[in-house]
């Protein structure tokens, strides 16, 4: 079986949550068809600078082939298009401008994609929302297979992603409320799909005391891995984490590993550590009494799964259907939607040493029974089965002609987002 | 911080959040999330009442939407026009060759047909005229429904503000009916299983069914014939010894003999009870002139003034009397005086504060 993973930057450094998802499946698919991943130079994602250079390279073992992108990103065009595509009646062409806008761009991989999709049993496009995923699957045809990893935000309301999502060989969904989500705003229950994730290279032993000494940490400690980032909901975190320094008996202290857009509170219980490697990431997690996830966007949170593979409770934000319904069925991690819950899930957790080991011991279950790599790549391989023996051809619904592009009679991306299901679910 | 009450190797997270949120509750008492606080600082006011909705400029915009039409002067044509120039001599001669010139076409067909056309311009516009100010009729009209709308909104509102007022009145009533009747039953069963077999012989001293028979030496006035709605003369055994007690206190602080007039079959709350819906049915009076029609003539109010006047055995006909309106009103000196209110209870007669417990079957009546 031959496979090719199509993602919009791919690299051993590169950290972002799709990106490593990607390489993650690609590595771990590796081991049962030949996979090849098709990617852009772009190294950075807010300009998608051509920084890597074009052509075949291996990265840990998997051919990678890179193409350039044709324009950077205009912060400023792209947040005026977004404006007007997110809060206003628009049409389809000012759809396309956007994604246009958004990048990366990249048509010499897309004309790589039509060109060599028959020589390829399934293409897996990752990240529904930029440039090549949109164009890659429509050059792929029936071999495209989507990994959405759609947040609840406005992009998913964009009508051009619609035909996107029914018009694919299959879907794998990061969580059900990204499923329920997708399903509702496209009607793409005929299209098979499953809820897959990622799994995570945990190593079986941590070095929690090693940690400790290396960055002279001392007594218990809450931590948060990630960019720290307004987006991720950092500001609230810190917020919400003051308060509970002031108002509380509380003997927590907060380490933030991973690198900062924001001022970092100076506090002498808030430390900043900086981006780590997965090394020491493994050993903070391991020697933290918990995880906090503050994030209000997130489809699936990958350094929740890490923190429960290791056994520690995580304290996420209610606000994210995704997290809240991950709490909810691993039984694993508690979730704040305003302060107060905050400081009292953390009193909880700090307090109750029983209730931080239970929270832990059902993330480890939770982990093993979901997101280990033989699980998810057995989800996988069942997929292709499937589609191999269901040979229903799937049309993509083809592009507007060119007046039908131009009629502004689209509704706002933020109004259907409202329209559709919040919160989380069951299964 | 106290422990949570989920224990084993199971926990639930939902059910630490609800412990957690109560534990909140606790602390800082019902707080609204922040989602609901934002919910009920986004929730508009509904429209038929806030008066920012309903748009002055209605009439304006309504307008708007009908452009009005670009307004051209009115061009009179007559049978001359074609011919007409400010300059004397081009006049001259226009009108010298206009012959030859009507041998060439027929100049009148078009002067006629564009004086026709002014004709309907003028038309037009006097309609459109008339359009604009039809408009504006249905503009009044649609602020006039506007209004009218609104008013029969809010006053739907009203009423079935009031129908459910009344509605809950009523189950309310129905209730209280219901338990009122379930009491009296009760009682009657009680007083009819209890007092016939320890009544005595009808004779001509024995009060009528209902009566009192009074104990010796408990009274200073006569008893009078018709003395309706009186307890039964024997006490109930059955009656539960909390109603015996609460019933039994004496004024002067002296004990009921054994043989004195029954006081049992219903506790004193009951009693005060049937007392206040009485007051409240017989309405008229308020509680001031019923304490006046207790008092004594003098003005000094007597100790037992409120109910010896309007509780005892003989005093029933001054309590109705004090309860019907009339008990501000002094008694006419050659009536007998069987409600006096000053008479200082014997002994044996029941105190101020615990008038006499009448039967069941006064209960009936009264009810």
């Amino acid at each position: 079986m031959k496979l090719a993973i199509v993602v919009q930057r791919y690299g051993a450094a590169i950290n972002g949550g799709a990106e490593l998802h990607a390489r993650y499946v690609a590595e771990r698919l590796a081991r049962h068809a030949d996979v090849e991943v098709l990617t852009t130079c772009a190294n950075d994602y807010v300009t998608w600078r051509n920084e890597l250079e074009p052509g075949a390279e291996r990265v840990n073992g998997i051919p990678v082939r890179r193409f350039p992108v044709t324009h950077e990103r205009d912060p400023l065009a792209f947040g005026l298009q977004s404006a007007r595509v997110f809060g206003e009646t628009h049409s389809i062409g000012e759809e396309l401008e956007w994604l246009d806008a958004e990048g990366p761009a990249s048509p010499a991989l897309i004309e790589h994609v039509a060109k060599h999709a028959r020589s390829f049993d399934y293409m897996i496009f990752f990240s529904y929302r930029y440039y090549h995923a949109y164009y890659g699957v429509r050059a792929a045809g029936a071999k495209a297979i989507l990994v959405p990893t759609a947040e609840r935000d406005e992009t998913v309301g964009l009508s051009i992603f619609q035909p996107l999502f029914r018009g694919v060989r299959a879907l794998m969904y990061n969580s059900p409320e990204e499923r329920a989500m997708i399903q509702r705003v496209s009607g793409n229950q005929d299209v098979p799909g499953v809820v897959v994730g990622v799994g995570s290279d945990v190593p079986a032993q941590t070095q929690p005391v090693r940690f400790r000494q290396k960055y002279d940490v001392r007594g218990p400690f809450a931590v948060y891995v990630g960019r720290i980032d307004q987006n991720k909901g950092c500001t609230e975190l810190f917020d919400f984490f003051q308060q509970y320094l002031r108002e509380t008996q509380g003997r927590l202290s907060l380490v933030l590993i991973g690198n900062s857009l924001l001022p970092i509170p100076a506090h002498p219980r808030i430390r900043h550590l900086g981006f780590l490697d997965d090394a020491d990431k493994f050993d903070a997690i391991a020697a933290a009494d918990l995880l906090i996830m503050p994030s209000y966007f997130e489809s699936l949170s990958m350094v929740a799964l890490e923190a429960w593979a290791l056994g520690r409770p995580v304290l996420a934000n209610g606000r994210c259907d995704v997290l809240k319904g991950q709490c909810i069925r691993s039984n694993a991690g508690l979730y704040y939607e305003h302060p107060l819950e905050f400081i009292e899930a953390l009193l909880a957790i700090e307090q109750n040493r029983w209730l931080t080991a239970a929270l832990g011991r059902s993330g480890r279950q939770f982990f093993r029974e979901h997101y280990d790599w033989a699980v998810i790549e057995r989800k996988y391989l069942d997929m292709f089965t499937r589609l191999s023996t269901d040979a229903t051809p799937r049309a993509m619904e083809p592009l507007p002609g060119r007046m039908d592009r131009r009629r502004p009679d689209l509704p706002p991306a933020r109004d259907v987002l409202q329209t559709l299901p919040a919160g989380w679910t069951r299964s | 911080m106290p422990d949570f009450n989920v224990r084993g190797d199971a926990v639930n997270v939902e059910q630490i959040m609800e412990q957690i949120r109560a534990r909140i509750r606790e602390k800082r008492g019902v707080d609204y999330t922040e989602d609901q606080i934002r919910e009920l600082a986004a929730v508009k006011l509904e429209k038929f009442l806030d008066p920012r909705s309903i748009r002055s400029d209605l009439l304006e915009q309504f307008r708007k939407s009908q452009p009005p039409p670009p307004v051209m002067p009115l061009y009179p044509f007559e049978d001359t026009t074609l011919f007409d120039s400010h300059r004397g001599i081009i006049r001259f001669f226009r009108r010298l060759f206009r012959p030859l010139l009507k041998l060439f076409f027929n100049s009148n067909a078009l002067a006629q047909s564009l004086h026709q056309q002014t004709i309907i311009n003028q038309q037009v516009l006097d309609r459109l005229e008339a359009l604009r100010q039809r408009g504006d009729l249905y503009y009044e009209l649609l602020h006039n429904l506007v209004l009218e709308l609104t008013r029969a909104t809010i006053e739907v509102k009203n009423i079935s503000m009031r129908v459910e007022s009344i509605a809950s009145r009523l189950e309310f009533n129905e209730r209280r009916a219901r338990a009122l009747e379930s009491v009296v039953v009760y009682k009657a069963t009680e007083a009819g299983r209890d007092a016939r077999p320890a009544a005595p012989a009808p004779t001509a001293a024995a009060p009528p069914r209902g009566g009192f028979t009074p104990r010796e030496g408990s009274r200073q006035t006569p008893p009078q014939p018709p003395a309706p709605r009186t307890p039964p003369p024997a006490p109930l055994p059955s009656t539960p010894p909390s109603a015996v007690v609460s019933t039994m206190p004496v004024a002067g602080g002296s004990e009921t003999s054994p043989g004195e007039a029954p006081m049992t079959g219903e506790g004193p709350g009951q009693r005060s009870r049937r007392r206040r819906r009485r007051r409240g049915r017989r309405g008229g009076a308020s509680a001031v002139s019923i304490m006046n029609a207790g008092a004594a003539p003098g003005g000094e109010p007597s100790a037992s003034s409120d109910a010896s006047a309007n509780e005892t055995r003989e005093g029933e006909p001054a309590k109705n009397a004090a309860l019907s309106g009339h008990a501000a009103e002094p008694a006419p000196p050659d009536e007998p005086r069987e409600a006096e209110p000053l008479r200082l209870p014997s002994p044996a007669e029941p105190s101020a504060s615990e008038p006499p417990v009448r039967s069941g079957d006064h209960d009936v009546d009264d009810l």
